[in-house]
């Protein structure tokens, strides 16, 4: 009888690295990467005194690269979000928000960064400086309303990246093909704008070699997301896609088109492919493997990890690392002897992904269970977001109809506790694990018998 | 003669069931569960081993598990297991041809899909919300001043239900008191919100997917009137026992009895063996 208990502590099994090298190395990723997003955060609250200029940027196309060529810092109010829940500080800004007006159906991102620019921008991770302009793709409806907040806030302009995406049934174009290229000159265009705005806020002339040496920098850094996120097909699995997935993010995101950022990547995969090759796997046994879908719940987000380490699960990938890091799992690269051209190429391709990745994700998620030994695919739709969380109902019967691999659907929020109950979270999850574990005694038992046939 | 316990917490009621080796219920209990949990939890414990005479015997209860959303407070148990995985294992027991679950509790409606041994397939569950609970029936039964017991039969006098609009719990009496305020019939009323009910769980089994036959547990599956209109909704009948009120606490039994088979020995015991 197989066991359907809940583990109660970390596997014995831990992480002993069998050279000077793995002692090195082996978790040097989450101290670095805490100790560069602490550095990060330091920096911006510090940008006022130095004069410097910060810009509001979402996580689905940040055009960081053009950003820095002017010395722009960029702040993501969404990553800014994901820490006031974290640190449990969000319920208050949310509710501010509410108090003057903003209804509870908006985002809780959104709320919990205006009800922290209402307390001049303190936040846990240091002080968030006022903008001096914001740039957002269409990618989500709702940073075009956040930027107006922005707008109205601190009179600042706002730049609107309109990014085609994937037309109905999911045909894509690619480079070379009439439809691409017409969009890519659209695109092109655009950033043309943007470059002409950041020189009137900033003084500054564009620099287009200082372009090039950000979008090298984040050529290597997508270089090495892409091979993150292949690496995990190893057993055991060697990060977890979703706990530790969101360090990663915050690094992509913050210190894209930085050397530090390219240097942190090429880091980290060195551990993970030295953990890989070793058998290092993460603190917690792996018994189940799992694909995690949506974005995570960060007002109980260790508990919400435990759910599922408490079971011997583990999150091998997940689609928020697609549609999170602005499309960089694909890896791709800038030309960097005709930037511009290329950044528009990238930026088509890269921010369609991240779209794609919450509308179209079923395939994407049908292709992954194989080599990544997926066992379950747990989507988590959430109130806030009826960008990411639509359609997840049936992208799931999609990939149960394709394939044979569990699913657990559980709705929470990434941001309002109010909406969180971790009890029925709790009681879903439980369910799903009981039925994984049946199934894999059922396996076992249908393999034994085929054997002794 | 080897006994096994399944003690099912839900948010309103507590039920226990006792079985044999030959899988046979021999004890059942159910309680209102009120404020204290644990007490709830042992207090249907032991009336189950009273109605099944095995009350100073408790060693011979071999593994209780405990399910519901209190299964952590029956901390007499010896493991917990989900309502949903309890279900599911009940109902293919009472009904072997059982491939869709829908239970509907207190608080709670389930769909789930199982396999011929009970296996889940798939489950969804009502979130955040009782509408379509045991909840919106209480209501209506409070608002009307009716025994709950009295809701089905009353219902199943009408032909023409009165369409209720509300999907929300706590403004259903407010609906309710105003349609019989405007002259409608109470049998009528009545049975809108049945259908009203019915309508949230058709909408959950099939998000699942229906597949023949249908098992109805719960508490809920006592009311002759919700049992008509799902099989009217359905366009067939489904499976209804008389011990559906007591299928999570049965299918918590079994999988005590499961592990007595496999020879588990649980900690209480191994103490007393000691």
């Amino acid at each position: 009888m197989t066991s359907t208990t809940q583990l109660t502590t970390p596997s014995s099994q831990l992480i002993t690295p069998p050279d000077s090298l793995g002692s090195s190395i082996v978790g040097r990723g989450n101290k670095e990467g805490n100790r560069l997003f602490r550095d990060w955060y330091a920096e911006l609250t510090s940008a006022p005194d130095r004069k410097e200029h910060s810009a509001y940027v979402f996580v689905m196309g940040s055009l960081a690269e053009i950003l820095r060529s002017f010395d722009i810092h960029t702040i993501f109010p969404e990553i800014n979000g994901l820490q006031q829940a974290v640190r449990h500080v969000a319920d208050d800004d949310i509710g501010r928000a509410e108090d003057i007006g903003f209804s509870a159906d908006v985002c809780g991102y959104v709320k919990a960064d205006v009800g922290m620019q209402l307390r001049g921008g303190d936040h846990p991770m240091g002080k968030i400086p006022p903008p001096s302009l914001a740039v957002y793709t269409n990618a989500c409806n709702t940073y075009i309303k956040w930027a107006e907040i922005w707008e109205r806030m601190y009179h600042v302009p706002t730049f609107t990246l309109d990014v085609p995406g994937s037309r109905a049934a999911g045909r894509l174009t690619w480079p070379g093909q009439v439809d691409f290229e017409n969009d890519r000159k659209y695109v092109a265009g655009q950033i043309n704008e943007l470059i002409t705005l950041c020189e009137q806020v900033t003084g500054k002339k564009f620099d287009i070699d200082k372009l090039r040496e950000a979008m090298a920098h984040t050529n290597t850094m997508s270089r090495m997301w892409k091979r993150l996120i292949e690496i995990n097909k190893s057993t055991p699995s060697v990060y977890n896609a979703v706990t530790d997935g969101t360090v990663f993010l915050g690094m992509m995101n913050g210190y894209r088109g930085r050397p530090e950022g390219a240097k942190y990547f090429t880091d980290l995969v060195e551990e993970m492919e030295y953990k890989a090759a070793n058998g290092i796997g993460t603190p917690f046994e792996e018994k189940y493997r799992l694909a995690f879908v949506g974005v995570p719940c960060y007002p109980i987000f260790r508990r919400f990890s435990e759910m599922f380490t408490e079971w011997g699960g583990a999150f091998v990938g997940s689609s928020y690392l697609w549609f999170a890091s602005g499309g960089a799992n694909l890896g791709y690269e800038y030309d960097l002897d005709h930037p511009l051209e290329s950044l528009a190429e990238g930026l088509l391709v890269t921010v369609r992904d991240s779209m794609d990745s919450m509308f179209f994700s079923d395939q994407n998620l049908i292709d992954m269970i194989e080599p990544y030994g997926i066992d379950g695919v747990v989507y988590h739709p959430i109130k806030s977001c009826r960008t990411v969380s639509t359609g997840l109902a049936d992208n799931r019967r999609a990939v149960m109809a394709a394939t044979d691999v569990a699913t657990l659907f559980m709705e929470s929020d990434h941001m309002d506790k109010r909406v969180v109950s971790e009890a029925q979270l709790k009681n879903r999850v439980d369910a799903f694990f009981e039925g994984l574990a049946t199934r894999k005694a059922r396996r076992v038992s249908e393999g034994a018998h085929q054997a002794r046939a | 003669m080897t006994y096994a316990a399944g003690v099912d917490v839900g948010s309103t009621q507590t039920k226990a069931v006792i079985i044999d080796e030959d899988l046979r219920i021999v004890g059942r209990a159910l309680v209102s569960t009120g404020s204290n949990v644990t007490v709830a939890a042992e207090s249907a414990y032991e009336l189950a081993l009273k109605q099944g005479n095995i009350l100073e015997e408790q060693d011979g209860v071999g593994f209780i598990i405990g399910t519901g959303y209190g299964r952590y407070k029956v901390t007499f148990g010896d493991a917990q297991t989900t309502e949903i995985s309890c279900h599911g294992r009940g109902a293919v027991h009472m009904f072997p041809g059982t491939r869709t679950v829908v239970d509907m509790g207190g608080q709670d409606t389930k769909a789930i899909r199982v396999s011929p041994t009970g296996e889940i397939l798939d489950f969804v569950m009502n979130d955040k919300c009782a509408a379509g609970t045991g909840r919106f029936l209480g209501a209506a039964a409070s608002a009307l001043d009716l025994p709950l017991d009295q809701l089905g039969p009353t219902a199943l006098q009408s032909s023409r239900p009165v369409k209720i609009t509300t999907t929300c719990t706590v403004f259903a009496d407010g609906e309710i008191l105003s349609l019989i305020g405007k002259g409608k019939r109470v049998e009528d009323v009545l049975l809108g919100v049945h259908h009203s009910v019915v309508s949230r769980s058709i909408g959950l089994l099939s998000r699942v997917g229906i597949d023949k036959e249908v098992t109805f547990t719960g508490g809920v599956a006592n009311n002759t009137g919700m049992v008509s209109v799902l099989n009217q909704e359905l366009g067939f009948d489904v499976n209804v026992s008389e011990d559906s009120h007591f299928m999570g606490a049965l299918g918590a039994a079994l999988f005590a009895m499961d592990r007595i088979v496999a020879g588990r020995t649980p900690a209480r015991l191994q103490e007393v063996k000691a």
